[in-house]
Parts: C-alpha cells; sequence; structure tokens
C-alpha cells in the first residue's frame, strides 16, 4: 500500500478508469493532479489557456467517446461554469469527471468557495472524498455514473484532500473501449428548439439520480452514542472523527443530489442533527430543505477559514487540551519575490510613480505587499486589464471634484499565462473601445507560482510535445495597442523610462512586455553581490524587498547574504554610492 | 514494538488516543516536506496508518511552512489542533515559537538552531524575538546545530535528514526503519550520505540527553 496525495489518487484513479485525455489550468490545490495524469503511459494531457477551454475541449473528447479528466481549483470552476451548465443538458457520452479543488483557510487563494453549489446549481452530481482513497475510488466509480446518467461528474476536493497524503490500495486498470459518436443535434446543439426537451430530460435525470442516491454506498450511517448525530462530508467528516469520536455520523460521500430519505432516517435513529462543514452553509441549508431539522452548535462555528477538530470540539463546548497562546512579539513571515525575481523592478518603479496598479493572480501579487507596495488591486484572472479600463473612465468621468493636478497614471500589470489566460480577451475589449492607459505583461516566460508549468506565451506543453509559442508582441501589436515595447525588466533605468514614457500620454494605450525568465526556471546562479565600506545606510537597496538583502536596525547600513544573493545585480544599479560591488 | 515506548511520545491528550502527531515547520525551501515524506515512510511501512499534510503554492516563496505527519491504527483529522503535537520538529528558531501552541503538555520541541530573518526583519521592519533561544530551551528545547552536523557529514543540504535523527530519538521506530525509508525517499547517489546524516542528528541527541 502507498500513501498518495487526494491529487495523485484522482489522477490515477482516472488512468485505472481508462481515461485516455486530460484538460486542465493549473491552480492550487489541484495542480499536480494533471501533472501525474500525464505521465501515464498512453494518455494525452494539456493545459488549456483557461478552465472554461478545458471543460470544452472536454466535453468535445468526451462526445467523441472517450473517457476525459478536467481538473482546476475553485474559482477556475467560475471561468468554467458556462459550459458546465450546458454540458448538465448535452450529457457526455464517454465519461466525463471535472475536479474542483476548494481552498478553504485560502492558502493560496484570493476567496473561499462552496463548489457543491455548482453541482446543485448546473443539477450536476457532486462526490466528496474525505481522504485519498475515497478520491481514488470515487473519481474511479464516477466513470461509470457519469456514462449512467449521462452527465459530467463533479469531484470536489479541497487543500486537505488534495495535498493530504493517505494510503491507497489501488485496483487493476480496466480498459475502456472508446463509444460511438453519431450526430444527434437534439442532443448537441442546444439552441431553444433543442435546449427545451433536452430540460425536461435533465429534469428526469435528476429524479433518477435522487433514486440512485438512496442506496448509494458512498453515503453511510455510522452509528454511536445516538444524543447527537452529525451530518458531514469530506475533510470534515475526519475532523468530525477526531473531534466527537463517540458521535453518531452520517457520512455523506454524495453532496449532491442528497438522499433525501436517508437523512429523514437518521433523523429518526439520533436526538439531534448537526451539519458540520467548513467553507460555507451548503450543505446546513440542503439538509435543512429535505425537511430535517438543523440543530444550532452550543458555541457558534465560523464559517470563516478552515475546520479543525479543535474549532468542533469548541463548538460543542469541550474544553481545548491545555496549550500555550500564541506570543505577539514574533514578526510575520509573509511570501517574498525571490533574490532575481524579474517582476521586482517594475513594482519598485510603479511605486515611484504613484501609479495607481490594478493587478492580477500570479507571483506578482508579492509586489503588493512592504516594501515595495506597488498595487492597487488583485481580484481575479484577468481583471487587472479591464479594472485599469474602468479606472480610466472613472477617473476621467465628467463633474469628479477630486481630480488631482497631477492625476495618478493607471497601469495594469498581468503575467504571460494570465494575460493568455484571460487577460486577452480584456485587451481587445480596452482596445476596441479606444480605451488609454498602461498594460504591463511581465513574461516571466512560465507559470510560475503554481510552480512553472508551460502556457502558450513559453510553448512549453504538458507532455513536452511539438508546439507553438504564442508571440506575445505580434499577438498586442495585431489587436491594435497604440504603442508596445520589449523591455528587460532587470534594467532599471529601461524598466524607469519605458513606464515614464507609457505614462505620460493620457490618451493612448501602452503595452509594455517586460520580458525575463523566472530565477527558478534557469537557476544559474552568477557570483554574489556584496555591500562595500562605501554604503552610507542609506537604505534604497532594502527598499527592493530582496530577501537577500538585510539593513542593520542600528546603522542601517546593508549586507547581502551571499548564499540567497543570485547575483542579479537589481539592488546595485539603486545604489548611489556605487556600494555593491560584485565578488 | 507499540508506538510509544519512548517516553517522549505520549499518547495525545485528546482526538483519538492511539495517533501520534508530528508538525514540522520552517520556512518555504528548508526540506520539511521531504523530511515528512521519510518520517511516514517509516510508520506506513509498519503498518500504521499515516496522514501526511502539506501546504504547497504562495506559502512557499520565503513564507511559514507547516508539515504535520499523524500515524497510528486509524488516523481520522490530517491537521495539528492546539495543544495536541507530541512533537515539534522546527527547522528555524523564530517558527518554533509560532508553533509552541500545537506543542502537547509534555511534548517534545527539536529545533534547528538557526534563526532565518523574514523580510519585514531584513528591511527594518520588525524585529526578531532576541531571547528565541534562551526562551526554547527554558521550555526544554533540544536546539540542534544541525547546519553544522550536515557540513561535517559533508553536506549542508542534508540538514534535514540530520534533524530526522533527532527526531528519531523522540519516537519509538527502531534506526534500521529509518535507514530503510531514507533509502526510499532519497536519490539514490545521496542514500549513503543522508543515512550518515541521519545517525550524525540522532548521536548528537543522544549525547546531548546523556550530558
Amino acid at each position: 500500500m502507498n500513501l498518495l496525495s487526494g491529487n495523485e489518487a484522482i489522477a490515477r484513479a482516472a488512468f485505472d478508469a481508462g481515461a485516455t485525455v486530460g484538460v486542465a489550468y493549473p491552480g492550487t490545490p489541484s495542480t499536480e493532479t494533471m501533472e501525474a495524469f500525464a505521465t501515464f503511459e498512453g494518455v494525452y494531457a494539456e493545459w488549456c489557456t483557461n478552465e472554461k477551454v478545458a471543460v470544452e475541449v472536454g466535453l468535445g473528447a468526451a462526445a467523441s467517446g472517450v473517457r476525459v479528466l478536467a481538473t482546476m481549483k475553485h474559482v477556475g470552476l467560475n471561468v468554467a461554469a458556462d459550459p458546465l451548465f450546458t454540458a448538465s443538458y448535452t450529457g457526455v457520452n464517454g465519461g466525463f469527471v471535472i475536479l474542483a479543488a476548494d481552498d478553504p483557510g485560502m492558502y493560496s487563494s484570493q476567496n473561499e468557495q462552496d463548489s457543491q453549489f455548482y453541482g446543485q446549481a448546473a443539477l450536476v452530481p457532486v462526490l466528496s472524498p474525505s481522504d485519498a482513497q475515497e478520491a481514488y475510488d470515487f473519481t474511479r466509480d464516477a466513470y461509470g455514473l457519469s456514462e449512467r446518467f449521462d452527465v459530467p461528474v463533479i469531484i470536489r476536493s479541497s487543500v486537505r484532500i488534495s495535498h493530504t497524503k493517505t494510503r491507497v490500495e489501488v485496483r487493476e486498470r480496466e480498459a475502456f473501449a472508446p463509444k460511438a459518436y453519431e450526430s444527434n443535434p437534439a442532443k448537441w446543439v442546444m439552441m431553444p428548439a433543442f435546449a427545451k426537451p433536452r430540460r425536461l430530460v435533465v429534469l428526469k435525470r435528476v429524479e433518477e439520480m435522487r433514486d440512485w442516491v438512496e442506496t448509494c454506498p458512498y453515503n453511510r450511517q455510522e452509528m454511536r452514542d445516538r444524543a447527537i448525530g452529525i451530518v458531514c462530508a469530506g475533510a470534515s467528516y475526519q475532523h468530525v472523527r477526531e473531534a466527537l469520536p463517540d458521535a453518531s455520523v452520517l457520512k455523506l460521500g454524495v453532496t449532491w443530489p442528497l438522499p433525501e430519505k436517508a437523512l429523514r432516517a437518521f433523523e429518526d435513529e439520533v436526538d439531534r442533527v448537526y451539519v458540520i462543514e467548513e467553507g460555507s452553509d451548503y450543505l446546513t441549508q440542503a439538509v435543512k430543505a429535505t425537511g430535517v431539522t438543523v440543530h444550532e452548535t452550543p458555541r457558534p462555528l465560523s464559517r470563516a477559514g478552515e475546520l479543525s477538530p479543535g474549532a468542533i470540539r469548541t463548538a460543542f463546548g469541550i474544553e481545548e487540551p491545555p496549550h500555550r497562546s500564541m506570543r505577539s512579539d514574533l514578526p510575520g513571515r509573509p511570501p517574498a519575490l525571490c533574490p532575481g525575481c524579474p517582476h521586482r523592478l517594475v513594482f519598485r518603479e510603479l511605486s515611484r510613480l504613484r501609479a495607481i496598479v490594478t493587478g492580477d493572480i500570479g507571483c506578482y501579487t508579492l509586489g503588493a505587499l512592504p516594501p515595495l507596495g506597488g498595487m492597487d488591486t488583485c481580484v481575479c484572472m484577468g481583471a487587472s486589464v479591464s479594472m485599469a479600463h474602468g479606472f480610466e473612465l472613472g477617473l476621467k468621468a465628467p463633474g469628479r471634484q477630486d481630480s488631482a493636478k497631477r492625476p495618478r497614471p493607471v497601469v495594469a500589470v498581468i503575467g504571460d499565462s494570465t494575460f493568455m489566460h484571460s487577460g486577452l480577451s480584456s485587451l481587445v475589449s480596452t482596445i476596441y473601445n479606444a480605451g488609454a492607459g498602461t498594460v504591463c505583461i511581465l513574461d516571466n516566460r512560465t507559470t510560475a507560482m503554481t510552480g512553472r508549468q508551460g502556457n502558450p506565451a513559453n510553448g512549453v506543453t504538458l507532455q513536452h510535445r511539438t508546439s507553438h509559442e504564442i508571440d506575445l508582441e505580434a499577438v498586442v501589436r495585431a489587436c491594435g495597442a497604440d504603442a508596445v515595447s520589449v523591455v528587460d525588466p532587470q534594467d532599471a533605468a529601461a524598466v524607469r523610462s519605458a513606464l515614464k514614457e507609457a505614462t505620460s500620454n493620457g490618451t493612448r494605450l501602452d503595452v509594455i512586455i517586460f520580458k525575463s525568465p523566472c530565477v527558478l526556471l534557469e537557476r544559474k546562479n552568477e557570483p554574489p553581490f556584496t555591500v562595500t565600506s562605501a554604503c552610507t545606510g542609506c537604505g534604497v537597496c532594502a527598499t527592493l524587498g530582496c530577501p537577500a538583502i538585510a539593513s542593520d536596525p542600528e546603522t542601517g547600513l546593508s549586507s547581502i547574504d551571499p548564499v540567497q544573493c543570485c547575483g542579479c545585480g537589481q539592488c546595485a544599479q539603486y545604489c548611489r554610492f556605487d556600494a555593491i560591488k560584485q565578488d | 514494538m507499540t508506538l510509544h515506548d519512548s517516553p517522549l511520545a505520549a499518547p495525545s491528550m485528546s482526538g483519538s488516543s492511539d495517533t501520534t502527531t508530528v508538525l514540522l515547520c520552517g520556512v518555504g525551501g528548508q526540506g520539511t516536506i521531504l523530511a515528512a515524506q521519510i518520517l511516514a515512510q517509516v510508520y506506513l511501512a509498519q503498518g500504521f496508518d499515516v496522514k501526511v499534510s502539506e501546504i504547497h503554492g504562495m506559502a512557499q516563496r520565503g513564507g511559514s511552512v507547516t508539515t504535520v505527519v499523524r500515524f497510528g491504527n486509524e488516523v481520522h483529522s490530517m491537521v495539528a489542533d492546539l495543544g495536541c503535537a507530541q512533537v515539534i520538529v522546527s527547522f528555524e528558531t523564530t517558527e518554533a515559537l509560532r508553533n509552541l501552541p500545537y506543542l502537547a503538555e509534555g511534548g517534545s520541541l527539536i529545533v534547528n538552531d538557526e534563526a532565518v530573518k523574514p523580510l519585514p526583519v531584513l528591511t527594518g521592519k520588525a524585529q526578531m524575538p532576541h531571547t528565541a533561544r534562551a526562551d526554547l530551551l527554558a521550555l526544554g528545547a533540544s536546539l540542534v546545530p544541525s547546519a553544522r552536523i550536515a557540513r561535517t557529514v559533508g553536506n549542508a543540504k542534508t540538514a534535514n535528514v540530520v534533524l530526522l535523527g533527532a527526531l528519531s530519538t523522540a519516537l519509538a521506530a527502531l534506526p534500521q526503519s529509518w535507514e530503510e525509508a531514507i533509502s526510499l525517499k532519497v536519490p539514490q547517489k545521496t542514500v549513503d550520505l543522508n543515512i550518515n546524516a541521519f545517525y550524525a542528528g540522532r548521536d548528537y541527541m543522544l549525547s546531548e540527553r546523556r550530558n
């Protein structure tokens, strides 16, 4: 028996179920799933430009009759929601399983969402594994389920399922013979005349799934002390078992549709029913809707953040074990841009410009943190470009009383992969509407934050097949941007003058492509820099936020850690006293 | 052999009573995840239920990281709760202090004797806790100079395995089990180096305890 993460188990299960096509866009905590799937023999796997594209490619492949795995993080399912809702109407042909990996606690996300709502809204079944073995079993069986009901199936994971390794026993791989495809516009062309009858098919299927779920072995009653009966699923089930080992549990493996009869039968068996879940009140509301009386925990359980056994114990009035309290005098340890990161100087210069910077999703979001502090907004993939257009419109609105004498320039900052994901359509919209402003594409030649995956702008594919590297400069020029330049972001003077030039014109739309590879791609270490006795302690180099540079709190003098320094020379360009030299 | 032969690995105060919780913490990139995988392999090979919970993504890039390994006859939750970790292995002194609330009463605290300044300290906006070492020693922590020990073994990159050697003295598994787990989890060319690092860490702890 091996230890597998939930992500590895899902990938292995899809392979063992005979899935041969994998589609995804990377996103924590889902990324390793498609990376693992891509390593299996005989499968085709690709990074798509975004999750909507992935689900559409997946739906096409499923329609043709093969089994397909699509993987994404919770916010990726927002992007993919459009095809998902109508895939519920068309059905699938070959089995189609979609992993949605939620991030309660927001370890690496901009919000907390519960993907179970999507199953309920799109009328697509949701399986919620509580460990890697269930992730394997549920995913494996999801293919048969998908074909039986002719519907995509969502595997709802969360960070503690996807990134927790548990013991997994795998079963023998099954051969899957692709199903035949025959044209059937009434099933696949979702225009009103065909979609209306399909709507009835969907509703009939829901009834059939409600019957199936009543006897599905993934939902099980565990009867212990009958005073407390807890309905739970996923990671929450494990926390409940830990916190309240004597409580009776209705453990749900299918969280949409719910087994209404089984829930009511459970209510009859116990004194009080509680629902324990994290991240939302999805399950609580859904259980209440079946007519079961759901009791409030004696003390409230926060909806914010991750659940833990301790939080559940506290909610039921059980004292925490003795422990020391958190010290208040410890310095925080936020993540930071790496030494040598090509994003650093762009943010440094944007700070100097007092620009309103609309940011985006990626490593460069760290440019928002001090000392760089060079970002005003970060919302979702691609929003930097569209929000910059919105800022421009709003700041130029007639009748504003707060217009400063020197208006702040508006600059969008977006990475290469994020630009390809969603930024391109925003840029086209801005250009079409003759918008002004500056768009910086931080092209570090990779999708860095999720672990350096390939993307269209670097032409590296998941399985290293022959590819086409999309020429960002040519694309942007073809869109009709007023001015396009390619600048080396490691050259401080070039960054400064490019940004100054672009932001000095109030009517033009400038696109600057800052092109330099992520330092983690090549890891070529040049000799480190050191600070000489010429240092005056002015502190300018410390404003770069490089983890290799320290300034002495007493004297203000700087020093460079030779182990961390990669020899990029960014700091030396800012030293007015020529006190930073390469060894 | 039972899980709790060692006096340092007392059963949990709460939760599933036979489950041992080891929390490994440090700074992104220090090798906590490999160390956790080796520890997990030791107990997996002995037939125990094991769960290893890692945090990836934005938490890396020099931020604080924690990995939790739990093992026993049947392990439920994968997270460490306040006051529930029998052992904390910290790869950095400030992170040891940060994770103290997780330590169970009577639990062991094994700390790499190294302070890594976070960015707010480097830029002069915050200060390191000046009494960190003294505070840790007062709490009964074992401070292990793992980088120095790793260098004497031949490679500073084995500091994480030196810490595992120190950890092994707080758990019941035999050194042979650790050797087998290390052999499975590290690159083939570095097996001997890592096993030497393991024993160097273990010997350091045992001799410290005698003194």
